[in-house]
């Protein structure tokens, strides 16, 4: 399986990356390289394994449904570039209104 | 969410002008859940709040915060899920879906994808459009987080308040295929009846307060309509700003005859998300859905997989309250009518006012006339819910007792019952204070006078008075007195009788 030009073009779109065309060239080589490695490592007959999609054996880890306390605005509204000492201010988007980039 | 269909742009072929079609409704609802604090944190869940003031480094989505599953999230889910006849997942676990949006600060929501569920394969009962009983199947019953709000104040800017980032949001989806047995969703009537239906089933679980006008319940339906007898699906397109029962079946019935409008005269539906305007009564495109996302799910390194046994899924299941429908069947069998039986058990909370005041052994009947009445007026023009009423059950049931045993007429009732509502008095403290008892109550009198002089073993009596024998008055002054325990005036009932009996010479 080998990535083509327009397939990296797209992810790095779904990823918000711009790339120029130089770029794009070179990671689709590196890219293919990655790809070219797990290939080599699906050679192995793995038939016998469990899937492991988790590396911690636990499960149910929970917390009480109990408040506590949030930090300050001031606080918050200091990890942005941007506030009205209310809010966030960010570039306006398409109002796609159901959190889907648009 | 439902990245279904890749069938897009399917080209329709041209229908004549009186082809009947058919509508296919697939919904999709989202519901806020009651519990204190967020899905991952400990920020309060509660509605509302100054912008901003309900966060913390992990629904902010800071390098390094790690989130944990709040418990009661997972149990209301597991409730809504068992409550919808879904299949339980033993073991599943969250996915990221990932997008470039700022309603979320980590660039991916915290979801379900697809059969990782918690609940699958349920159904819901609704009333048909053609009488009977249909089963919505439902796909899956699963549990997200809530995004933050943006607010687009400027041309070029936009607000975001991450207050409801990451409140727990349970998202339930109908089946676009049902399985054999179940049915879709076909008329706006129905998509109504499903949404009222499943936001009872919500509420007297207590898994989320159903305020749709709030967005705590918030119905995306998808729509296609195709030929009847076609089984092949149309294009759907999306509705989102439904708040309310009414804009829901208004929204879908607009949509449905737009679409058939279309393809009536030789157009093709787009697939996209068209947003109601209630001032309008229509839909209007927000944007088209012509390249499908691509989220990129894959599952949450950060939050570890659930495993329910089967000992805590029967003891949930056991632990249910009684269901909106069964609920309905009860009040049926005491003697409400179906229609009547419908209207009480919308809103858990006058169900349960009903079943208290029924408790006073009082008339049913007359309970519900008395809350689907008067009660239900008040109450509407008030704004006010019924639980936070000054009206109790008690003293409901204490104001039908002063009528059944005649203390004050039906008619007098009324008054007394707005003032109960608005000072929270009791009926009887209402009656005694104004005086308004029997005594001066010459409807009710007059009422007894009515029926006494028309019962078939007075009529001779009623001969002689009226052939001239005065002395029989006494004879029915005596009957009323009776009547009403002695608690009539007997002044007003002489002049009531006399004037009554005047009428029939």
């Amino acid at each position: 399986m080998k990535l083509t030009v327009e397939e990296v073009t797209a992810v790095a779109n779904l990823a918000c990356l711009a790339l120029e065309e130089d770029e794009k060239e070179r990671l689709t080589g590196h890219l293919n390289q990655i790809l070219e490695h797990f290939a080599e490592l699906q050679k192995l007959d793995t038939s016998d394994v469990e899937p492991t999609d988790r590396v911690l054996p636990m499960v149910n880890v929970y917390r009480a449904d109990e408040v506590k306390p949030s930090l300050p605005r001031e606080e918050i509204l200091a990890a942005g570039p941007l506030t009205n000492y209310e809010a966030f201010i960010v570039p306006r988007v398409v109002d796609s209104s159901d959190g889907k980039s648009a | 969410m439902s990245s279904e269909s890749a069938l897009s742009e399917k080209a329709t072929p041209r229908e004549s002008a009186n082809t009947p079609y058919e509508a296919i409704i697939g919904m999709e609802v989202h519901a806020e859940l009651l519990t204190n604090s967020k899905l991952f944190c400990g920020c309060s869940a509660e509605f509302g709040g100054e912008p901003n003031t309900r966060c913390c480094p992990v629904c902010l989505g800071l390098p390094g915060a790690l989130p944990v599953i709040n418990e009661r999230a997972v149990e209301f889910v597991l409730k809504a899920a068992l409550a919808l006849n879904c299949q339980i997942s033993r073991d599943t676990y969250f996915h990221r879906k990932n997008y470039f949006y700022p309603d979320l600060p980590k660039a991916y929501q915290v979801s379900q994808y697809g059969d990782s569920a918690i609940g699958i394969y349920g159904w819901i009962e609704i009333d048909g459009e053609n009488g009977g009983s249909k089963k919505i199947g439902i796909r899956r019953v699963h549990l997200e987080e809530d995004t933050g709000k943006l607010i687009h104040a400027t041309g070029t800017t936009s607000e975001v308040d991450y207050n409801r980032s990451s409140v727990p949001l349970m998202e339930i989806v109908t089946e676009h295929h049902p399985r054999p047995g179940f049915d879709q969703i076909k008329t706006a009537g129905e998509a109504r009846d499903y949404i009222t239906k499943l936001r009872a089933i919500l509420t007297y679980l207590g898994v989320c307060d159903g305020k749709m006008e709030e967005g705590s319940l918030r119905c995306e339906p998808n729509i296609s309509v195709r030929p009847v007898g076609s089984e092949d699906y149309g294009t759907k397109t999306e509705i989102k700003n439904l708040n309310s029962f009414r804009a829901v079946s208004r929204g879908v019935e607009y949509e449905v005859e737009r679409q058939i409008d279309v393809l009536r005269n030789g157009g093709r539906i787009v697939q996209e998300t068209r947003r109601w305007d209630e001032e309008s009564a229509t839909t209007a495109s927000m944007r088209s859905k012509e390249m499908e996302q691509e989220y990129r799910y894959f599952p949450e390194p950060d939050l570890l997989p659930f495993h329910f046994d089967d000992e805590q899924i029967e003891q949930l299941r056991a632990s249910l309250p009684e269901m909106p429908l069964a609920r309905r069947q009860r009040f049926v069998d005491m003697g409400v009518s179906e229609t009547d039986a419908e209207t009480l058990i919308e809103d858990k909370a006058v169900s349960e006012f009903f079943d208290a005041a029924v408790s006073h052994a009082v008339d049913v009947r007359t309970v519900t006339n008395w809350v689907l009445g008067d009660f239900m007026k008040l109450l509407n023009q008030h704004g006010v819910p019924i639980n936070q009423s000054k009206v109790t059950p008690g003293a409901l049931a204490e104001l039908i007792g002063l009528i059944e045993d005649k203390t004050i007429s039906g008619k007098l009732a009324k008054g007394v019952f707005e003032e109960m509502f608005n000072s929270g008095k009791s009926p009887r403290e209402i009656v005694e204070a104004s005086g308004q008892t029997q005594i001066s109550d010459t409807d009710f009198i007059r009422e007894e006078i009515v029926r006494i002089l028309s019962e078939p073993r007075n009529q001779p009596q009623l001969q002689k008075y009226l052939a001239g024998n005065d002395k029989v008055l006494g004879f029915f002054v005596g009957q009323t007195m009776q009547a009403t325990s002695g608690r009539a005036n007997p002044q007003i009932v002489n002049e009531l009788l006399k004037e009554e009996m005047e009428k029939l010479r």
